[in-house]
This record gives C-alpha cells, sequence and structure tokens, in this order.
C-alpha cells in the first residue's frame, strides 16, 4: 500500500516538525520563569561573584538567548539532558530509562483493555436501547466519567488495599508502589530486568496469536479460523503465566503483577467509561441507518446485524477518539502514578516538580511528549486503515 | 441558547437586504426588537426541548443547588456563623469528647486507659475520673454538620466556600475557551488558505500535549493563581479540541446559500463573519462551554490535590489535606474527610457534564430519542 506509506510518512514529517514547536515552547517557558535555572546553583549568598560567573559561564547562561536556545536543542536531540539535581549526579536520561517501561506498560495495559471491554459494553447497551441495563449501565458510566479521578483513585485504594482486607482477613491488592522490597532482598535480579522480561514475554505471545488469526482467516475455512482465533488468544494468554510459572523469576514476577493489577484496574475503569458511552452514541447514530433496516429486512440473524454492519461502522468514531483518549490515558495515568507510588515518568514528573528539579521535569515532560505523539501517530494510522476514504 | 439558524437568519437577511437597498421596504418595527423576540421564541422552543429530557434537567437541579450553597456562605458567615469557629482556612474549633479513665480498656469508643489519659490530659488523673478530650477531627455534630478537618476546621463552611472558587474557576475558563474557540473557528473556516492551515495546524500541537503534565510544569515555573488557571485551561481549550470541532460547524454555515445571499448584497467579511456565521456557530460553542466547565472543574481540583495551586482552600486542597495528614487509609471511620469534598467535585462536574449532553440532544435532532 504505497498509499497508506505517503500517508505515514507524511505524518512523521508533520510530527517531528510539532515536536520541534513544542521543544521550542518549551525552552521558552523555561526561560520564561522567574529567576533563571543558575538560581537553582547559584542562589546561595556565600558563593563570590565570580564563582557565580563562571558557573554562568559553564552553564552558558552568559549567551544570547538565540546561543542558549541552539544548545538546548543540541543537547536534546544528542540524547543529553543534564544532571537531575535531586538525585544530584544521576544523569536525566539514565532516571528517565528507568522509568519509561513501567510507564509504558501502565499506559498500553490500560488502553487496551478500557478499548477491548468499553468496546463491547458499548455495542451491548446501544443495542438494549431503553431497557433497565442500559439506563443502569448509562448512568453508571456518566458516574464514573466524570467522577473526580484523585478522589477515585484514593477510594480505590482503601477499599481493595485495606477495607477488604480488614473485613475478609487477607490482602487482596498492595496499596501502592512497585514492588515489595522486603521480598526482593538477596534477589539475583532488579525490578527492571524482570519487568522488561515480564512485557517482552507477554508481547510476543499476544504477537503470536495475532499472527496465527491472521494466517487463519487467510488460510482456514471462516468456520474454523473463528476457533482457531479463541484458541490462539486464549493460549496468548496462558502462555506467560506458564512460562513464569515455570522460570526462577516466579515471585518477583508475582509480586510486580500483584502490584500492576489495582492502578491498571483504576486508571482502565475511567477510560473504559468513556469508551463505552461513545461507542453507545456512535452505535445509536449507525443504527438509524437504512443498511441496518435492509439487513434486518433480510432477516439476518440480530447478532450478525451487531457485530457485522452495525459495530464494525460505529468503531471509526471510537479509534478516532483514540487520540482524546490517549491525553485522558496520559494525564490520568500521570495521576495513578502518583497516588500509587507508582514509579514511573508521572511520579517522576510530579516528585521533580515538588522539589524543583528542573532538568528531570523537562526531560520527564518531553518524553510524554514523545508518548503522545507516538501514540497519536499509531491512531492516525489506525485511522487510515480503517477508512481508506483517509488516505487522500 | 442563541436561535438557531433556520429561525433567525432568513428573517435578518431579508432586513439586510431591505436596508441597503435604500428604503423601498420600511420595516414594521425596528429590528432589535424582532430580534429579540426571535430570540426569545427561540429561547422558549428550545428549553421545552430541554426539559423534556430528565438527566440534563437533573443536572441544571444540582448545579443551581451549588449555586445556592456558594452564594449562601458569605450571609452565614455573616449572620450565623463565628468567623472564628466557621472561617474556612483561619477558623478553629475543638470540640471536646469525654473519655472515662478506667485500668483497663473494654470499650475502646469511650474508655482510655491511665497513661494515655494523663499524656493527654492531666498527669494527675485518678481512674474513675472523666477527662473531656478535644478532637481533631471531630464527628458531624449539631455544630458542625459534617464535622472538622484534622486541622479544627468546619467541614461545610469549606465545602460552601469551595463552590465559588469553583464557579469562577469554570467561568474565567469556559469564556477564555468559548472567546476563543469561536472566532479562531470562524476565522478558520471562513478564510481557507495559510489562516486556516496555520490555526488548524496549532490546534493539532495543543491537541498532542496532554495538558496535565504541562499545566503540572507551569505550576513548578510559575505561581499558579486561580485566575491564571482558569485564563490558562481556557486558552488551551480554546485553541486546542474545541476550535476544530467548531471550526468544522462554521464550514457547514459558511455554505449556506444565506451567505451567499449576504455577501451579494455587498456584506464585508467582518459583517459576514461576526453577524452570521458566529451567531450560526453559537449554540454549539455554548454546548462546548459546558464542558470546558466540567474539564476546568476536574483540573483544579487535581492540580490542588497535588498541592501544586497557590490557593487558600478548594475542594481539591481538602482531599489534599486528608491524605497528607494520613486519613486516607481510615475509609469510612473518617469518611467527612474524604466524601463531602470528593463527592462535590463529581457532582458539579458531572452535572455540568449531563447539561451539556442535554443540551447537544437540542442542538442535535439525531441525537433524540426516537
Amino acid at each position: 500500500m504505497p498509499k497508506l506509506f505517503i500517508f505515514i510518512s507524511k505524518r512523521l514529517v508533520q510530527m517531528a516538525l510539532l515536536f520541534i514547536i513544542f521543544l521550542t515552547i518549551l525552552f521558552f517557558l523555561l526561560d520564561a520563569q522567574p529567576g533563571d535555572l543558575s538560581q537553582q546553583y547559584i542562589g546561595n549568598p556565600d558563593i563570590p561573584p565570580e564563582e557565580k560567573a563562571r558557573l554562568a559561564e559553564r552553564l552558558g547562561l552568559d549567551q544570547p538567548l538565540w546561543g542558549r536556545y541552539l544548545a538546548y536543542m543540541r543537547n536534546f536531540f544528542t540524547g543529553d539532558f543534564g544532571n537531575s539535581l535531586s538525585q544530584y549526579p544521576t544523569s536525566v536520561t539514565h532516571l528517565i530509562g528507568q522509568a519509561l517501561p513501567r510507564t509504558l506498560a501502565l499506559f498500553l495495559l490500560a488502553t487496551l483493555l478500557a478499548y477491548y471491554l468499553g468496546f463491547i459494553t458499548g455495542k451491548v447497551l446501544a443495542w438494549r436501547r431503553g431497557k433497565f441495563t442500559e439506563y443502569a449501565l448509562t448512568v453508571g458510566g456518566v458516574g464514573l466519567y466524570t467522577v473526580f479521578y484523585p478522589w477515585f483513585a484514593l477510594i480505590m485504594i482503601w477499599f481493595f488495599g485495606f477495607g477488604l482486607r480488614q473485613w475478609t482477613g487477607f490482602r487482596i491488592f498492595p496499596i501502592g508502589k512497585f514492588i515489595d522490597v522486603s521480598d526482593w532482598t538477596g534477589a539475583a535480579y532488579t525490578t527492571n530486568q524482570v519487568f522488561i522480561a515480564m512485557i517482552v514475554v507477554a508481547t510476543l505471545s499476544m504477537l503470536a496469536a495475532l499472527v496465527i488469526t491472521w494466517a487463519a482467516r487467510r488460510w482456514l475455512d471462516p468456520r474454523y479460523a473463528v476457533r482457531v482465533r479463541n484458541y490462539a488468544f486464549l493460549a496468548g494468554a496462558i502462555f506467560p503465566f506458564l512460562y513464569f510459572w515455570f522460570s526462577p523469576m516466579r515471585p518477583f514476577a508475582w509480586d510486580i503483577l500483584h502490584h500492576t493489577f489495582l492502578p491498571v484496574m483504576t486508571l482502565s475503569a475511567v477510560s473504559f467509561a468513556g469508551i463505552m458511552l461513545l461507542t453507545r452514541g456512535a452505535m445509536l447514530e449507525t443504527l438509524r441507518e437504512d443498511y441496518i433496516l435492509t439487513a434486518r429486512a433480510k432477516g439476518l440473524p440480530e447478532k450478525v446485524i451487531r457485530d457485522r454492519h452495525a459495530a464494525r461502522n460505529a468503531l471509526l468514531p471510537v479509534v478516532t477518539s483514540l487520540v482524546l483518549a490517549l491525553a485522558f490515558v496520559i494525564g490520568g495515568g500521570i495521576i495513578t502514578e502518583t497516588i500509587f507510588a507508582w514509579p514511573g515518568l508521572g511520579l517522576l514528573l510530579y516528585h521533580a516538580v515538588i522539589l524543583e528539579d528542573i532538568p528531570l521535569a523537562m526531560g520527564a515532560l518531553s518524553i510524554i511528549a514523545v508518548l503522545a505523539l507516538v501514540g497519536h501517530l499509531v491512531a492516525d494510522i489506525l485511522y487510515a486503515y480503517l477508512d481508506p476514504r483517509i488516505r487522500y | 441558547m442563541t436561535e438557531p439558524a433556520d429561525l433567525q437568519e432568513p428573517a435578518a437577511v431579508g432586513l439586510d437586504l431591505a436596508d441597503t437597498a435604500g428604503g423601498g421596504f420600511v420595516p414594521p418595527e425596528p429590528l432589535w426588537r424582532i430580534r429579540l423576540r426571535l430570540f426569545l421564541k427561540a429561547l422558549r422552543r428550545n428549553w421545552g426541548l430541554f426539559v423534556q429530557n430528565k438527566i440534563g434537567v437533573t443536572g441544571l437541579v444540582v448545579i443551581v443547588l451549588f449555586a445556592l450553597m456558594g452564594i449562601l456562605h458569605p450571609v452565614l458567615m455573616g449572620r450565623v456563623w463565628e468567623p472564628a469557629i466557621y472561617d474556612p482556612v483561619r477558623g478553629y474549633d475543638a470540640p471536646t469528647k469525654d473519655w472515662l479513665v478506667v485500668e483497663e480498656v473494654q470499650d475502646p469508643d469511650s474508655e482510655m486507659d491511665l497513661a494515655t489519659a494523663r499524656l493527654m490530659s492531666n498527669p494527675f488523673v485518678k481512674v474513675g475520673s472523666i477527662v473531656s478530650i478535644p478532637q481533631q477531627p471531630a464527628p458531624p455534630s449539631g455544630k458542625h454538620l459534617l464535622g472538622t478537618d484534622p486541622l479544627g476546621r468546619d467541614i461545610l463552611s469549606q465545602l460552601m466556600y469551595s463552590t465559588r472558587a469553583a464557579f469562577a474557576m469554570g467561568a474565567i475558563a469556559a469564556l477564555t475557551a468559548t472567546l476563543i474557540a469561536t472566532t479562531v473557528g470562524s476565522f478558520a473556516a471562513y478564510y481557507p488558505g495559510w489562516v486556516d492551515t496555520g490555526l488548524m495546524r496549532f490546534a493539532d500541537l495543543i491537541l498532542l500535549v496532554p495538558l496535565i503534565p504541562i499545566l503540572i510544569v507551569v505550576g513548578a515555573l510559575f505561581t499558579l493563581t486561580l485566575p491564571l488557571l482558569g485564563i490558562l485551561i481556557g486558552v488551551l481549550s480554546g485553541f486546542g479540541g474545541t476550535a476544530i470541532v467548531l471550526k468544522s460547524q462554521a464550514l457547514q454555515v459558511k455554505v449556506k446559500p444565506f451567505i451567499d445571499a449576504a455577501r451579494v448584497s455587498g456584506g464585508s467579511n467582518r459583517h459576514i463573519i461576526f453577524r452570521h456565521i458566529i451567531p450560526n456557530v453559537m449554540p454549539l460553542s455554548f454546548l462546548y462551554m459546558m464542558f470546558t466547565v466540567t474539564e476546568a472543574i476536574a483540573l483544579e481540583a487535581t492540580l490542588s490535590f497535588l498541592g501544586l495551586m497557590n490557593i487558600q482552600m478548594s475542594w481539591g486542597i481538602m482531599i489534599h489535606v486528608a491524605n497528607n495528614q494520613g486519613y486516607l487509609l481510615s475509609g469510612m471511620t473518617y469518611w467527612w474527610l474524604l466524601f463531602p469534598s470528593g463527592l462535590a467535585v463529581t457532582l458539579l462536574a458531572g452535572a455540568f457534564f449531563l447539561v451539556g449532553r442535554a443540551m447537544d440532544e437540542v442542538i442535535n435532532p439525531r441525537l433524540r430519542a426516537r
């Protein structure tokens, strides 16, 4: 598909330009703050003025605006974000590299879960318009969608991490953090080693399931293809568990997984509500189209009309909303990380901001922006793939 | 709510034509009165449609209730409540609770052992006597309907006081956003070419950048006050998503025949944009105003909750205090610390959202129930 390729490369160039503009704005924002970055180092009155001048020179603060801007851009694109002020000698790049996989996993898991469940529920809701389930779930969805997110997360922590433990006597979910440190004493692995292994195994097995599904759809009779797809995804979901059950990483992988449940659940619950409402709206619009009436008149089974005729066309606006959902997941993810003390980019950003660690905050913010950009690109490509009219 | 296109425009255009023709046709009454009458008629019709939507009316009732709370607060502070006790920021009250001093505690809700009692009250207490100890946070009582917070301040007073901040915040953000988005959308639709491209690429940029991290960093670099945050949210959402939606609406208006008629009869670009396009985009921008309010209230509460705002009291700060003082996991035991403020944000933001949805159905007939 050369047209799709042209579309993607065009979008890539646009995204790169946008990102450079974003970095420029970020630089001027940084420049416009009261005082300047050197205050962090040389605010101390005991430092003699000549030392201050030398430090300012070393930091490049004596240069004109243009020179500073160029230096900023050069440093950014060579991957040099400077040193963190709050964890001094550590470089920002190192800190971000540690936090990135955790954030990626949180965002991806929550988005996928929310989309999958939200689309299915919304589809069924629209189909049952006027019934009690539709009413109850819609009201519940609006409630979830508009709930004050930090408060909701706190309630979730209290309920699952503490309240249930009071009543049932055992700990369902931990109340926060990424690992239980006491379980890791003497461990042969670092947390990120285990975590990345988990991500890789899970991704690979899901990819394998996808490939099998694709191959089955291509070469097999449609009747068997559906069955093969179901088994492939079931196996793809079970395989990572089996793998880690028999690997020496088992207790550590379980510890991380145990800590992952609650944040992912909370974040996807809120995101799920939005997708569900949107799918419901899109389905209701689609159900009024003439081709639905035609399908009914042909005497097709209800399930086929719903899944093949209505839902397939209602998918388009839902995929478009991926762009908006991304903003939601990223914003919500940062709050989630802060509240659950989940050591990802969001918590890094928050701590950097609280401790006025400006280099770290700027680095984390620009990487979050890169994540958002990549997400948008994926959404664009998906949209162009689903709707051939987009590829002008 | 403003008048929909089919009601206002033909009349207005007809009269414009008459004016430029130089006086063959004399309007029976002044123009503004005709416009007002049409406006009221449309308002009545739209109100009728809105009232049919129970969810929207519920939202409106919730908003009115919160507005009443906000209005009532200064009255209560002036007339009924003692400022030294009930001030939402500086007030202090410590209702006392009586404890029976015993050797061995049987009932932890009303009894206290000797060592604790000596520590908390006075060192000469004896077993069997009753000590009264100030309680913070105090549970709801006749004096403090929703109890006090960990610093001894009245929760109800804080809740009512913060309502004003939420409304002011929402109003500032929504007005800024609507003003910017309507103008940007109309101009981008009316002037294709570099104006359109520039404005829309800028909207893309803003849409791309996640709002919360940006606001967190801005909160770290600058002092974020309430009006500043309101304007910031307004600008960001006004140049971003809302502008794109309003532009597509303006594009639909632009190709209507009455725009051509206005142009043929000599209307300038400015006249057409401000007199014909913007009034027809208004209903939709009013709708997006509601969604901006929802967003602004939630964002303000989030930033206050994270402790990044430079304000004295808001719903977010109430949760921040409860959380920071370690009352989170007490859950239901201290429900009055977490629930009133969290519910208030949820309810008010949700109410604006519901009103927006109901207005959506008024404006867009396709959404109405069959």
